[in-house]
Order: structure tokens, then sequence, then C-alpha cells
């Protein structure tokens, strides 16, 4: 069965694939952060996956842990990214990408106890529709589960090329809003190419009714159509789009122009993703 | 007995498995692997054997007088120092290889801080013929310059790694980072009893010979257990490895954490006596306070997290743990060179500073002497000016 509690996050891939951009609060610091994410919505994305900085990111790579480490540098913290949320202005679906830890810790104080529920009741009250929580298996999800069922928010998950059998099955009945396919093995990071444990991940889990989003390593409007093409739901870029801000700390560009380049990257990557439905169309009125 | 569970890998309220998704599928195979293979009898002959030919197995239980003398306590040294590659790591690196081999896998990685654990996995590596790639810190590659020559002499290829610290978790970081690439036929050879579920309890059974021996060893000696076992802990492998034989027993423990420049400094590996629970390297364990800057005199204990099931013992009090001074540790380091003749591995001399300070109130102590100090003699030579 399908799980989705948030209206928007149904709604953001019913109309046809989904271009989800990924980028970390805060990097290099909350203002240009926020003009970032609305430039990206301006050029066409239909969900937002923010990440909360937590400085044990195990499944990223270089990219995303040098915007991590900036994000860290110039004071985020889950208060802040709370705040950082609230302020944003844009309308689409926002998605919370962070590490089990600071959801669990957080409100600790508060409760006397660590939980989860503090960190997703904060969550729903600046408007997050869902969380990815990279770091935490299907069988250990059952609290943060309830308290995203109490709220009404989803809770998406990864389905790596490694996870096969029993392993899929149980992230598949945990799943909600929509499911992050892991595009090929190693960590984050643009690549050249797209891999071919894309095709075989989406085949695995064509049985399964809920959206299926791809992310690791698309870099161009080209990947998206590709993985479109292939039966994706949508595509998520992370890397690719940090590269931007990273050209732009680097070169001390002002965030207006930063922001425009970004804009131009989502615009072709939509057209990649439109493009690949196109094809995806075609194909399946033919069969 | 404190609560466990074997097949989750929990350690009370610590250990699990904290992973990306990506290594859930490779981690349950191993534990698979571990639980069916390596705890068969064969297994269990063909590793004890592996011991006894390659590596020098059993090591002495020795009664060291001079030390005694001076400390006012019966010390027992478990001479784990003896060891081929001269510390207690070849032992668990025998154990995993020679699984890896029987799962298929044809590469091995490892970090490594001192250099020890690089150096087991190296020699292992070599002797089972896998390809073997090693990951350690700048800041380790420059004050253990002999260790990494001994591991290319082997055949490894070593990666300097200048993140972060450049120190032993930013090894761990890019080691992780590497099996998640590789890992359909890359071994990760965890060099302490750390990281996600299985190595923690995987590492403890490879390294449980060291206090099967020794509790054979001092029941022979002395028809009675000894009143205290004394280990240095970085990750902890040594101490464990000392420690289970004897937790069923009335037997005290005690593990010596690199205390660096003291508790106040906020230079410290001392998670279990100063840090906080939180999530590192795939587990959760103690590690110390963002602030504080991870230090040691030795780089084996310049780590910022422990073994889970140490932060159990804590939370339990089925073990005692103190941050060893740098200060303490070179001393012990120089008195048992001069009392005994036996020079420790700098991480070892940390158990032997804390033999001193618990020798009033037990009779008998065993203390695990895990490495030898030749791997140290350079840094000696400076701090002790010993002549150039």
């Amino acid at each position: 069965m399908t799980r989705a509690n948030s209206r928007a996050l149904a709604e953001a891939f019913a109309d046809g694939p989904a271009f989800v951009p990924y980028l970390v609060a805060g990097d290099p610091d909350c203002e240009s952060s926020k003009a970032y994410v609305e430039a990206l919505v301006r050029g066409g994305a239909d969900v937002v996956e923010l990440g909360l900085p937590f400085s044990e990111p195990i499944a990223e790579g270089p990219t995303i842990q040098s915007a991590i480490a900036r994000a860290l540098e110039s004071g985020m913290t889950p208060e802040r990214f709370f705040e950082f949320v609230a302020d944003l202005d844009v309308d689409v679906p926002l998605v919370c990408m962070t590490y089990y830890n600071l959801v669990y810790q957080y409100g600790r104080e508060e409760t006397g106890e660590p939980g989860p529920e503090p960190f997703v009741r904060r969550a729903a009250e600046v408007g997050i529709e869902g969380f990815v929580v990279p770091d935490l298996p299907a069988e250990e999800a059952g609290p943060l589960r309830d308290a995203c069922d109490e709220y009404g928010l989803d809770l998406v998950f990864v389905v790596a090329p490694t996870t096969r059998g029993e392993r899929l099955e149980r992230i598949m009945e945990q799943v909600s809003g929509y499911v992050y396919v892991q595009a090929r093995l190693g960590t984050t990071g643009a690549r050249s190419d797209v891999s071919r444990a894309t095709d075989e991940s989406l085949d695995r889990l064509r049985e399964y009714d809920v959206p299926k989003a791809v992310g690791f390593g698309i870099s161009t409007g080209d990947h998206a159509e590709r993985i479109v093409a292939g039966g994706a739901d949508g595509v998520i870029v992370g890397s690719a789009l940090i590269d931007v801000v990273a050209d732009g700390v680097e070169n001390d560009d002002p965030t207006a122009e930063v922001a425009a380049r970004l804009e131009e990257k989502a615009r072709e990557l939509k057209a990649g993703t439109r493009r690949g439905a196109t094809a995806s169309g075609a194909r399946s009125e033919r069969t | 007995m404190a609560p466990q569970d074997q097949d989750t890998g929990e350690f009370g309220e610590f250990g699990g498995r904290h992973v990306p998704e990506l290594l859930e599928g490779p981690l349950d195979q191993l534990a698979t692997a571990f639980e069916n293979v390596a705890q068969t009898p064969a297994f269990r002959a063909e590793f004890l054997d592996v011991l006894e030919e390659y590596a020098g197995r059993p090591t002495p239980l020795y009664h060291a007088e001079n030390l005694s003398a001076e400390y006012g306590a019966d010390i027992y040294l478990k001479r784990e120092d003896l060891l081929h590659g001269g510390a207690h790591k070849i032992n668990n690196a025998v154990g995993q290889a020679l699984l890896a081999k029987k799962a298929g896998r044809d590469r091995l990685i490892a970090e490594t801080g001192a250099g020890q654990h690089g150096t087991a996995t190296a020699m292992v590596g070599a002797l089972f013929d896998l390809d073997t790639e090693i990951y350690m810190g700048e800041k380790d590659v420059e004050r253990q310059k002999m260790n990494v020559f001994r591991m290319r002499l082997m055949g490894a290829k070593v990666n300097e790694v200048t993140r972060g610290n450049a120190g032993l978790a930013d090894a761990v970081d890019a080691a992780l980072e590497d099996l998640a690439e590789n890992v359909e036929n890359t071994h990760y050879l965890v060099g302490s009893v750390v990281g996600p579920d299985p190595f923690p309890r995987m590492v403890r059974e490879f390294q449980s010979v060291i206090g099967d021996e020794a509790r054979e060893q001092i029941l022979d000696r002395t028809g009675e257990l000894p009143d205290a076992a004394v280990a240095c802990v970085g990750g902890g492998s040594n101490a464990i490895g000392l420690f289970h034989a004897f937790r069923d027993d009335d037997v005290a423990f005690y593990g010596g954490e690199g205390g660096g420049e003291g508790a106040e400094s906020g230079r410290h590996a001392a998670p279990l006596t100063e840090g906080k629970s939180d999530v590192l390297h795939g587990m959760k364990t103690r590690v110390i306070d963002e602030d504080v800057d991870v230090h040691s005199v030795s780089a084996g204990l310049d780590y910022p997290g422990v073994g889970p099931e140490h932060a159990m013992f804590r939370a339990v009090g089925r073990c005692e743990y103190r941050g060893i001074t740098d200060e303490e540790a070179l001393e012990a380091f120089r008195t048992l060179s001069e009392l005994e003749g036996i020079v420790p591995a700098l991480e070892s001399s940390h158990a032997i500073a804390l033999a001193k300070q618990i020798a009033d109130d037990h009779d008998t102590v065993v203390v695990n002497l895990s490495g030898r100090g030749d791997k140290d003699m350079e840094q000696a030579a400076e701090l002790f000016d010993l002549g150039s």
C-alpha cells in the first residue's frame, strides 16, 4: 500500500515527472541560500530537498561535504534551519534531508529524553512536508514513522543498487511521499554518465505504486531526460547545483549572479525531465 | 551480565548500524557470514592455526617483577607486543581477511592511526593475496613514517588523507567512501571494535583470543583469577579482547583513554570520561564534544569515538575508564623501558600508567601490553632527548 500524508508532495508528482533539486540550507550563508532556493523554484523545481547539515555526513561525497562544512561554519543549527524554512517564500513542497542523530536529539532538553517527535512537530509548524534520513534503516524507523503520521508528513527512504529482497520489502512498507532511488554505488557527487544500475533499480521497483525519484550523479538535462525516459517519476539533483554555489563562493560572485546561474541550470534540468516524459509517454503508447 | 543482543549488535543503548542504505545489504551479508562461517569449528581451527604459525600465538603472560615492586601489586603483562607486526592488531586482521576471502572478496581496505592496523592489514593482504589499500591521516603519516614504509614494502597502497583534522577519524571517512564505491568486491577490514554492526562483535570475537589465553595462563600460574584487568582504549579492541573472557568473573576492569593534555585542556581523546552520546561512523556511542580538539600523544588513541561495548560498560559501571594524560603515559613508557627492558607502544603505555594508579587497590593485575614501542622511537628520541 502506498502512503502519502502530504497532499502537496503527492501533487508534485501527479502532473508528470518532478524535478527535485537539493541544496544545503545555509550554504554559504542563510541570506544567499534563501535566494538560491527561490531561484531553483523559479527555474522549475517541483519539490526542494533542503539539507540540514550534520557533522558526520557518512553518505556524502566531497561536494556536499564541503557545502555542509560551509553551512556549519555560517552557524547553521536545527533551530536556525527551521527559521530559514519559515522565512522561505516558495510555493513548492519542501523536504528536509538530514541525519537521524539531529532528529533524535532535538528537543531532548524540553522533553528530558531523546526521540523524533519534537523535531517532526517543529518541522510541521514551519511547513516541511517530508524527510529523508539516509542513515536510518527501515527497521528502526518506527518512532519517526509514527511522528510523521501524527503530523501529516512523509518519510522518504533511499533504495540503493544493493537493496534487494526482504530489505526492499521492509523499506517499501515504510516509505511514503516518494522513494529516493540511488542511481549507482558510491557517495553523492556529479558524474559524467548515468549508471545502468539505475535501470535495474527501477525495474525492481516497478511493481510498487509510489513515485520513484532517481538521484546520485545526475548533472545535466540529458541525464535527466534519460532517467525519466527510463521510467523514473522524478530526478533529484544535488552536487551539480552545489558546484554552482561552490564556484560562486570561490570567485566571490554576487548572490544575484549565482542565483541566476542556478535558475538557468534548473531550467535545463526541468526541460530534460519534460523531454524524458515525452519519450516515456510515446513509448508507453506504443506498448 | 549487561544486556546485549547478539543478533543486532546492540550494546544497551549503544551500537547498532547507522549507515546509508547502500551499505545495509552488504553489512547484512557480512553479519551472516560471520554468524554462519566464522563461528564454525573448521574456521576457528584455521584461524587459530594461522595465529599460531604465522603470528606467534600464544603470547606469554609475563610476571613483571621489577614493575610489580615499583608499583606495589603483582603485575602480569600480556605480551601482545611480541606478535608478528608488533601489536594485537594481527589477531583481528587474520580473522577478517580469512572471512573476506571465504566471502569471495578480492580487495581489502583499512583505516589506520598509528599504522599498526594498517601494517597488520598489509601483512594479511600479502599473505592471502588480496589487493590492499590503506587510508591514513596526513598527521599520522608524518609521525609514523616507518609503518608507512612497511605497508608499502608489503605491497599495500597507502593513501594519505588530508581532509578535516587529517587524523584517524578522517581516515575512517575516506575508507567508508571507498567502501561505498567498491562494495561489490571490497571488504573494509575495520581495525577496532567500532563501526556499524557486525564489526564491534566480530572484532571482539577475533580479539578475545587475548583474554582466553590470559585467563588460562593466570589460572595456571597463580591458581586464581586476577583482581583486575587493565588495557588502553582508543577504539577499544585490545581492551575488549582482554576483558571478554573475564566479563562474568569478579575481575575489575580498567580502561585508559587518551587523556591528552588533560580533561580541562580541550585537547584529548577521552569520550568515555569526557564525552557524550552521539552517532559516529555508523554506530551510536560516546563521542568527545564538538569543541574538543581530538588529540593524544599516541596516534592509535587519537580517535573521537570509542567502541559501543565500552560505552555500555561505562553506562552500567562494568568498567572504570580514566583519561591518562600524555605526560603520565610518557612516564610509564620510560618506566617500563628502564625497569623491564621492554619498550611499550605509546598506546599501551596508557595501560601501564593506569596500572600504577590502581595498584594500591588490587593485589594481582593483568595488563594488556598491546603493542611494542619501536614505531614510537623517533617521537621518544625527540621527547626524551636521547641524542641524534
